[in-house]
């Protein structure tokens, strides 16, 4: 029986298994993918928002300024690439001026601290690729820019050494409210958890509904993305926004941890939870748009491009309460934007509704809450040379585009989450995330995991449960 | 009457052969006629592929028969290829099999493995 | 701990086709201290993993598989006294000659070499350029990756496939897959005629009975864990898909073969001045960078269609850095050079300059043309006047081509010469 089962492993699920870990509790998550950080979590604008957006009194707005200080902390800590290098809301015409003025105002009532709006030729001297006819901007120096699924696969690591058993291929199929606990099956096995936090993304209302009544429906909106080449990548310096009109909210321009440029998204509501494909028409208009921030982008330089579900729900404001028909059953439902910026604080609210709900939370004496991550290619050739004597696999590189060793691969491999699929040693290693996209290296990822885990060759994956690569052996 | 691309060079003349008479036309030069009787007549191909190894550097081999085989039996001489396993060490020029699935080619190794 | 620093007189980057061939010439011309370094486990490059036959037959009469030309550069080269460094992988270069290697024995180490010959190869053109929407199912491969998977792991990547790319490379694979017992059931290209070699078309297509879809392309893809469906679409002459011209295919296995590109990360690193025309760099008539002492050849500097002649060019490479070496490293850069531009029809020339009185007899210029054409003339021109004209019976963009100009025809030139093409009329 455990205590507290987790159901989802994107971000808010990791980040309460995170600090659920450091109690002395029996926790599980429990993910239907193949690994953890594989919806929303891996396909997002990568931003940690400084705070004026959401409107001042919600749970958003408290919940993004609380979050985004937290993971200033947290990243380094748990090894988890981020860069501070701030945001400007882009102004073009006197409706965008009075909505920048609008949203540092809404700022000040979050908290958000210096901010300032900037003149035209301020804004030029910062960001001189911009559209000359900016009319002025609203900069904000605590946003930042990470990467979210390195926070979520650090969060979850360390909640692993720390305890948390992770159920991955796991989908809960049914979920039975006895008086004191939950029975719940999935495609592998029942279990029982005295406690349940929804963390399920997109799929937040469908299990809440399989316990009980669910007040909530999940309307899943698609975004649509552009990642170009590292050359791309200076084009600008900070976090570039465009002012929301009614066609739509705009487009972001920015650069991204690994030094690509990131442009997107566009919004599609009413998307189908398992449509992730990239239309022609969605990835036109967000080329399109993202011109009107600048006209230098060279899209001939795009490495790849993808899409992200949000979790937008019939509510305007985040979904962290107990279900109607429980107090013993967290959802965390509805995290749409903000969310990744506020997950660690989505947590913290999270683990006081357990609480509330009557669940005694006492600290472990000893826990992990930190995380040693190698990445060769920011190691000084000292270092490197120390670290190749200690362990030659770190000299033998296999991702040939970003310089990723054989050492870094079988360090994640060897972690305490490890991967299995060719994506899960991506997102950890960083291999395939470069020009190539995988061309080169992939075989021999693949034949790496197959040595090291004991997979058949032809059994390996690519990233999802029935992503065979190749067919068979001759 | 059959038509067939050239590719005795980059020209690709389209030929047009008779294979009762033996007459090609079409052709841009004389190397074209005896590439056009050939290929009416018993067109050759020469088959690559790889077999198994045991204790080489890789998994595989790469193989090649010597001549050019019948067109028609490819897949005869692919499923012979197929069962063949080796080991190594294996020369370059190595015979693997003598005259795969009766085509008159051999099959010899592309390397040192 | 301080890292290792070696000195020879000539570093190869790249042991494939292109390195090896630079290698052996610039023993064969006098060099002793030579160092190959070489990131994969063998010498070779991509020939290891060609098994098909083809290569050779201008070089050596021979149609040879890709391993059996490889071999024949191998074993010559271990003939020398070349040093190999296998499993060592170039991370860094600059401008002076020093190259940064990682491998497993020797950790980080620093060659510092009297010249330098830029031989990295070049990869593949995949989904995200070339902007294919639709799901994310696994299942879409570059062909050269499709190529290691079946030819050195011994793996079919799947029994159904549509190939997009009617270049050499997709239409060899069209061919290997079905010869492994899959179904190809396409090939798609974009333009309106094929890139590939007709003997190609022939022995890997028409052989099969696999039908090739000229002026087509890859408008949606299906399938959200593995590849299940495959639309492609006719597109117009700005080539763009045509609607209501979609074909369905039940599919498993996308293959891309959409075009390569230099790998020039390192050449970059060493700020040395690439070509936007070949995605190569800027070279001169000996092959030589607009850095001092660094040379180039093969598919790093343009992309080349027969391994034949990227040996001719890297044994070029390999003779003018030896007699770099031997001349006492003495800097081309300040002499007078003219450019060569590509003119009417052409799309690049490789070299792009040309020292003025150079020892050479003659100048090789190699160049591309846009479109097919027969009977025509390649003029090379300087302002309005003809030096030197060529009559080629048949152009096309597919076929690198060659022509020498004797050098006492440059003599009097002091601007720029261009290479156009003047049709006697079009395919």
């Amino acid at each position: 029986m455990y205590d507290v089962a987790i159901i989802g492993a994107g971000i808010c699920g990791a980040s309460v298994a995170y600090y659920l870990s450091q109690k002395k509790l029996k926790i599980c998550v429990i993910e239907k993918e193949t690994d953890v950080s594989m919806g929303t979590t891996k396909a997002n604008s990568a931003i940690i928002h400084a705070g004026y957006d959401p409107k001042p009194g919600t749970i958003m707005a408290r919940l993004n300024v609380r979050g985004s200080a937290m993971i200033k902390e947290l990243a380094p800590k748990l090894s988890v690439p981020y860069k501070q290098i701030g945001s400007l809301v882009l102004a073009f015409d006197e409706r965008d001026l009075d909505t920048i003025n609008l949203l540092y105002n809404r700022g000040i009532q979050n908290g958000v601290v210096g901010m300032k709006i900037l003149s035209s030729r301020e804004t030029l001297e910062i960001e001189p690729n911009i559209r000359t006819d900016v009319k002025g901007s609203l900069w904000a120096p605590s946003a930042a820019i990470i990467s979210p699924w390195e926070l979520c696969i650090a969060m979850c690591e360390v909640a692993a050494e720390n305890g948390c058993d992770f159920l991955l291929e796991n989908e809960v199929t049914k979920i039975k409210s006895e008086p004191s606990f939950f029975e719940i099956t999935t495609t592998e096995r029942k279990l029982q958890a005295k406690y349940i936090v929804n963390a399920a993304g997109i799929y937040s209302d469908r299990i809440c509904s399989m316990a009980g009544s669910c007040d909530f429906s999940i309307l899943p909106s698609k975004g649509q993305y552009y990642l170009l080449d590292k050359n791309q990548g200076d084009i600008v310096r900070h976090i570039l926004f465009q002012c929301p009109t009614e066609l739509g909210k705009g487009v972001l321009v920015s650069p991204t941890t690994a030094g690509n440029l990131i442009i997107g998204p566009n919004a599609e509501s009413n998307n189908h939870p398992e449509d992730l494909s990239t239309t022609r028409y969605g990835l036109d208009y967000v080329a399109v748009t993202a011109a009107k921030t600048t006209d230098k982008i060279n899209l001939r330089e795009n490495v790849r491009s993808f899409s992200g579900l949000r979790a937008n729900s019939n509510r305007d404001d985040f979904i962290i309460e107990p279900a109607l028909f429980s107090q013993r059953f967290i959802n965390v439902a509805g995290i749409k934007s903000p969310g990744l910026s506020s997950a660690p604080a989505i947590a913290e609210v999270a683990l006081d509704r357990l609480e509330k709900g009557g669940l005694a939370m006492p600290q472990k004496e000893d826990y992990k809450n930190s995380r040693k991550h190698i990445v060769f290619n920011e190691l000084t050739d000292e270092q490197k040379n120390k670290l190749i004597k200690e362990n030659p696999s770190f000299g033998n590189i296999i991702c040939r585009c970003n310089t990723v060793t054989e050492g870094e691969i079988l360090q994640a491999l060897h972690s305490p989450l490890p991967p299995k699929t060719i994506d899960g040693v991506k997102r950890r290693a960083g291999t395939g995330m470069g020009r190539c996209q995988g061309g080169f290296c992939s075989p021999r990822v693949h034949e790496i995991i197959s040595r090291e885990l004991n997979i058949p060759f032809e059994k390996v994956e690519q990233d999802r449960k029935g992503s065979y690569i190749v067919s068979e052996k001759f | 009457m059959k038509e067939f691309i050239c590719t005795v060079c980059p020209r690709g003349c389209r030929l047009k052969v008779d294979e009762k008479k033996l007459t090609v036309t079409g052709n841009g030069c004389i190397r074209g006629i005896e590439y056009g009787k050939n290929e009416a007549v018993n067109p050759k191909r020469i088959l690559t592929s790889t077999v198994s190894i045991e204790g080489g550097l890789h998994r595989r081999l790469p193989v090649r028969t010597d001549i050019a085989i019948p067109k028609s039996m490819l897949f005869d001489c692919m499923a012979v290829i197929h069962g063949c396993k080796t080991k190594s060490p294996v020369i370059a020029g190595q015979v693997l099999i003598e005259n795969i699935a009766g085509s008159g080619a051999n099959l010899i190794a592309s390397r040192n493995m | 701990m301080d890292s290792i620093m070696l000195k020879y007189d000539l570093a190869v980057i790249g042991g494939g086709p292109a390195g090896l061939a630079a290698a052996i010439s610039a023993y064969e011309n006098g060099i002793r201290s030579i160092v190959v370094l070489e990131r994969d486990v063998e010498l070779g490059g991509i020939l290891n993993q060609c098994i098909h036959n083809g290569f050779g037959l201008h070089r050596f009469g021979e149609e040879l598989t890709g391993p059996q030309y490889a071999e024949r550069f191998i074993s010559k080269l271990s003939e020398t006294s070349a040093r190999v460094l296998l499993g060592t992988m170039v991370i860094g270069l600059n401008s002076d000659r020093y190259i940064t290697c990682v491998n497993k024995y020797d950790g980080v180490f620093t060659i510092q070499a009297k010249a330098v010959i830029l031989a990295m190869g070049c990869r593949e053109r995949n989904r995200g350029p070339i902007g294919l929407p639709g799901d994310r199912g696994s299942g879409i491969f570059s062909a050269g990756s499709a190529q290691r998977y079946m030819n050195i792991d011994g793996y079919l990547v799947g029994r159904r496939a549509v190939i997009l790319g009617s270049g050499d490379i997709g239409l060899i694979m069209a061919r290997r897959m079905t010869l492994e017992g899959a179904k190809v059931l396409a090939v798609a290209e974009l333009m309106p005629h094929s890139n590939g070699l007709n003997r190609n078309i022939v022995q890997c297509l028409d052989d099969f009975g696999i039908p090739l879809y000229l002026s087509h392309t890859v408008t949606d893809i299906f399938g959200k864990n593995r590849l299940d469906k495959v639309v492609i679409s006719q597109v117009d002459d700005r080539l763009k898909p045509i609607p209501g011209t979609e074909k369905e295919f039940d599919c498993d296995t996308l293959l891309l073969s959409v075009g390569l590109i230099p790998e020039n990360e390192l050449t970059r690193t060493a700020e040395i001045p690439i070509d936007f025309r070949t995605n190569g760099a800027v070279v001169y008539d000996d092959m030589q960078t607009e850095s001092e002492g660094i040379f180039a050849c093969g598919n790093v500097l343009h992309v080349h269609d027969l391994v034949d002649f990227v040996s001719s060019e890297s044994e070029k490479a390999g003779k003018k850095a030896a007699e770099y070496i031997t001349g006492g490293c003495v800097s081309i850069h300040k002499a007078a050079t003219i450019d060569i531009k590509n003119g009417n029809g052409v799309v690049y020339t490789v070299p792009q300059k040309v020292v003025i009185g150079g020892p050479e007899k003659s100048l090789e210029v190699f160049f591309r043309v846009r479109e097919k054409s027969e009977k025509s003339i390649v003029e090379v021109s300087s302002g309005n006047r003809i030096i030197s004209s060529f009559k080629r019976e048949f152009l096309a963009p597919g076929e690198m081509e060659r022509i020498v100009i004797p050098r006492k025809l440059l003599e009097n030139i002091n601007e720029s010469i261009a290479i156009s093409v003047k049709s006697g009329g079009t395919v």
